[in-house]
């Protein structure tokens, strides 16, 4: 083997290492700090889990019907169901435009001591048609799952 | 008939593709000059018949044909034309569909142009775009086909989710497209070049103007998609980390370093190896983003297309293309010569920094991207990554990248003396941090705006002071006027792109320090008060669009200096589809927006939800994506980079 060879396949080789120790950092980083990775739980779910205190969550499901109260200056509280257990959730601030009774929705936030749910964040997505898969899931789960398996264009 | 028709094209199209793919290898094999001949005039065919596939499935859009399928669900006849035309790629079908039309275009304009390129490459080369094109209208004929007729035609269309009835986003699919297809162009030069088992200089010459195109298009499309995030979402937010966006920015990253390491390997004739690896782990990313937006099997705030066989199927021609380019490379890769040794300090060796960082920074995008499958995988349970892992990993990573980015032109080749541009680094820190302080201790802004701030003034005084030094300094005002037009454009484009970062982390960085976020109930009448800017409700009317009414609500604004302005924004509601969807109202400017979301009213009472954003400078995060765009284009344009330029006559 020439010297340039072996100076070549070195330098190649240097590019791939930098590339993987990055690359391992990112993964590190991921790993270790639990505080970029959001966890999504169904009602029931949540009823087993007891360490998600002070913990960024997601939770989704149904919105259940005749359940949204709004309690003035852009207040409001509604109950999210998956056809078994269902959880009560606090929310200051505006709805997204497709945030209804009986439809899907997935809230971001944290438990509360008191069994409420505090939102910081609603996520309803921007089809009505539109299930979010991981409210699907929990619905399938639960069995109250009735609609067909929408397909979504765009 | 004419659906049919586009059905019989199609298919037609699949046949010409396989030729395209077997003759000219054939001919390679067996040196057959009429068979690799070929390529050129079955790429040509194909193209025109995808092309009239195309144009009927857009004809069936404007008459509003409900007899087809998909027409009847996506579209409605109410829309405008403009709606009706780009709800032909607002659907799984219509934009695979798309996504072939601009393959094959590439393919014939890679035949056309390439006239003077060796036959045996460029027969490779076309060999490899058909093989390409029969996977995805297979995939397109046996699992997604556009052209199925509905047994009972429906009297009207489904309608067409109206959130995607914005200019922005009819135009955002096709420049995307251009620019994740325009890679195949990349891979299949590299592919060929495996095969032939030769890299030369005069080889990155005809790919590089492929790479720029691509890169350019891929820019403009995530900016408009981006554009279009900001304005209709009501979020007032311009990128989430969501991983349909990552989908479109992992090429975009391997693209950009493979721009920076085909320079290296077009001057100096080394780092080949690893610019064919990028090639084709560009083209990879853009197969990944297809599959990741088209399976749905991640969670998007885009609620894109699901469909589990769908998934598999482009999963399966992800795993061939990537697997098999990287096993070809893994086999030839070692036999290519390599021309120049360069020291570590040197251009060439920044830019061999600058891929390690992109590279880095796709694969930690990658990462974060794909995570919730593994961990769905492993324990069952569903997660989202959030904006702070990529934060926290992305941030750091850029940081060496632009700061390399402001004087590595200013390095020689080979190898340069760190004595020889050691002041002008000096010179371009004390200008940037003076500039930054400034503006921090002005505005009472936070240690990570002045990283910002810094980073960008940091660029735009190194890339000015750098294409002073290239023109000449201690020149008359008329010399160097005279020498700054002599330039190659080239040069220009690099400095122009540069500067375009740099404005571009400005905008970040200002919009998002000195951003204002408001979110309350209003009653008829009442005035709030946002950073001097008076705003006041003035009104709520009742009007009517051609596929939706809405409630608009009059605002008059009034700014610092007293000018007055109205804005309107809007809660729509499209009967069709029966989705109320909000239309912010946005008064942009050079350096600030403010930007008004009108909520729903509670308790059927005169007090609506309203949420006000000032943004300062957050046009000029697209400002300086136009402008990366803008250099793009330049270096396009300069003479060496003509397609299929003519290299006998140099």
């Amino acid at each position: 083997m020439n010297r340039a060879k072996i100076k070549r396949r070195k330098r190649l080789s240097i590019l791939l290492l930098g590339f993987i120790a990055i690359s391992t950092s990112g993964f590190l980083i991921l790993s270790a700090s639990r505080d970029s990775l959001i966890f999504f739980y169904s009602p029931t779910e949540l009823m087993e889990k007891q360490d998600i205190a002070e913990k960024v969550i997601r939770i989704g499901g149904l919105v259940r019907e005749k359940s949204i109260i709004s309690k003035g200056q852009l207040k409001i509280e509604f109950i999210v169901e998956d056809g078994e257990n269902h959880i009560l959730v606090y929310y200051v601030g505006m709805l997204p435009d497709l945030f209804r009774e009986g439809q899907g929705v997935i809230c971001e936030g944290k438990m509360g001591k008191n069994g409420i749910f505090r939102a910081n964040k609603i996520l309803a997505k921007h089809d009505e048609k539109y299930m979010p898969p991981e409210v699907a899931d929990a619905l399938k789960k639960t069995g109250k799952w009735k609609g067909v398996e929408e397909k979504n264009d765009y | 008939m004419i659906i049919e028709l586009g059905h019989f094209f199609l298919a037609l199209a699949l046949s010409i593709s396989i030729f395209q793919f077997l003759l000219p290898a054939l001919g390679v094999k067996f040196n057959s000059y009429g068979m690799m001949r070929s390529a050129s005039i079955t790429a040509f065919i194909s193209f025109i018949l995808v092309f009239l596939s195309f144009l009927s499935l857009v004809y069936a859009y404007i008459t509003s044909d409900f007899s087809v399928s998909l027409v009847a669900k996506n579209s409605h006849s109410l829309k405008p034309l403009i709606y009706k035309i780009s709800g032909v790629w607002g659907n799984h079908e219509g934009s695979l569909l798309l996504w072939v039309l601009i393959l094959t275009f590439y393919s014939a304009a890679v035949a056309i142009l390439g006239r003077r390129l060796p036959l045996k490459l460029i027969s490779l080369v076309l060999s490899c775009q058909g093989l390409i094109a029969v996977a995805f209208i297979s995939f397109i004929l046996f699992t997604s086909n556009p052209f199925i007729r509905l047994f009972f035609p429906n009297i009207e269309g489904e309608g067409f989710n109206p959130i995607l009835q914005d200019f922005g986003l009819a135009i955002h699919p096709p420049f995307l497209y251009l620019g994740y297809v325009g890679l195949s162009v990349t891979f299949s030069f590299s592919i060929a070049a495996l095969l032939i088992g030769k890299v030369d200089t005069i080889w990155v010459k005809w790919v590089r103007p492929w790479t720029l195109i691509a890169w350019v298009f891929l820019t403009v499309g995530i900016a408009l998609g981006s554009w279009w995030a900001y304005r209709e979402l009501g979020w007032g937010g311009w990128w989430f980390w969501d991983p349909v966006e990552n989908a479109s920015f992992m090429p975009w990253l391997a693209a950009t370093a493979l721009l920076h390491s085909s320079i290296v390997a077009e001057k100096r004739d080394t780092l080949k190896a690893w610019t064919i690896l990028l090639a084709i782990i560009a083209f990879s990313f853009s197969l990944l983003g297809t599959f990741i937006v088209r399976s749905g099997v991640l969670i998007s705030v885009h609620s894109f297309a699901s469909d589990p066989s769908r998934g598999l199927y482009i999963l399966l021609l992800l795993i061939f293309f990537t697997g098999g380019g990287l096993a070809l490379f893994a086999k030839k890769a070692p036999y290519l010569k390599s021309g120049g040794l360069f020291k570590p300090l040197s251009r060439e060796g920044a830019l061999v920094i600058n891929n390690i960082i992109f590279a880095s920074a796709a694969a930690t995008v990658l990462l974060g991207t794909l995570y919730p499958i593994f961990i769905d995988a492993i324990n069952n349970s569903k997660v989202s990554v959030g904006p702070p892992y990529f934060e926290a990993v992305f941030i750091p990573l850029m940081v060496p990248a632009i700061l390399l980015c402001a004087f590595s032109p200013m390095l020689s080749w080979k190898r340069a003396v760190i004595e020889n541009i050691i002041e002008r680094i000096i010179a371009v820190f004390i200008c940037a941090l003076f500039l930054a302080s400034i503006i921090i201790i002005m505005n009472d802004g936070s240690a990570s705006a002045f990283l910002g701030l810094f980073l960008g003034f940091w660029l735009i005084c190194g890339t000015l002071y750098e294409f002073f030094i290239k023109v000449g300094i201690k020149l008359s005002f008329k010399i160097f006027i005279q020498r700054a037009l002599n330039l190659p454009r080239s040069a220009y484009g690099m400095s122009v792109a540069h500067i375009g970062v740099a404005i571009f982390i400005i905008g970040v960085t200002v919009s998002s320090a000195w951003r204002i976020d408001i979110e309350k109930p209003i009653i008829l009448g009442e005035k709030t008060i946002v950073k001097d800017i008076e705003i006041t409700f003035k009104s709520i009317k009742r009007v009517t669009g051609p596929n939706w009414n809405a409630d608009r609500g009059e605002f008059e604004i009034i700014t610092s200096n007293r000018d007055k302005h109205f804005l309107y924004p809007e809660r729509r509601f499209y009967p069709a589809s029966q989705v109320n969807t909000s239309e912010p109202a946005i008064m942009s400017g050079i350096f600030s927006d403010l930007y008004i979301v009108l909520g729903e009213s509670r308790d059927n009472s005169d007090s609506y939800a309203l949420r006000i954003y000032y943004s300062p400078f957050i046009s000029w995060i697209w400002f300086g994506i136009l402008l990366m765009a803008i250099g793009g284009v330049l270096s396009l344009s300069d003479r060496k980079h003509r397609l299929g330029y003519d290299l006998k006559r140099v």
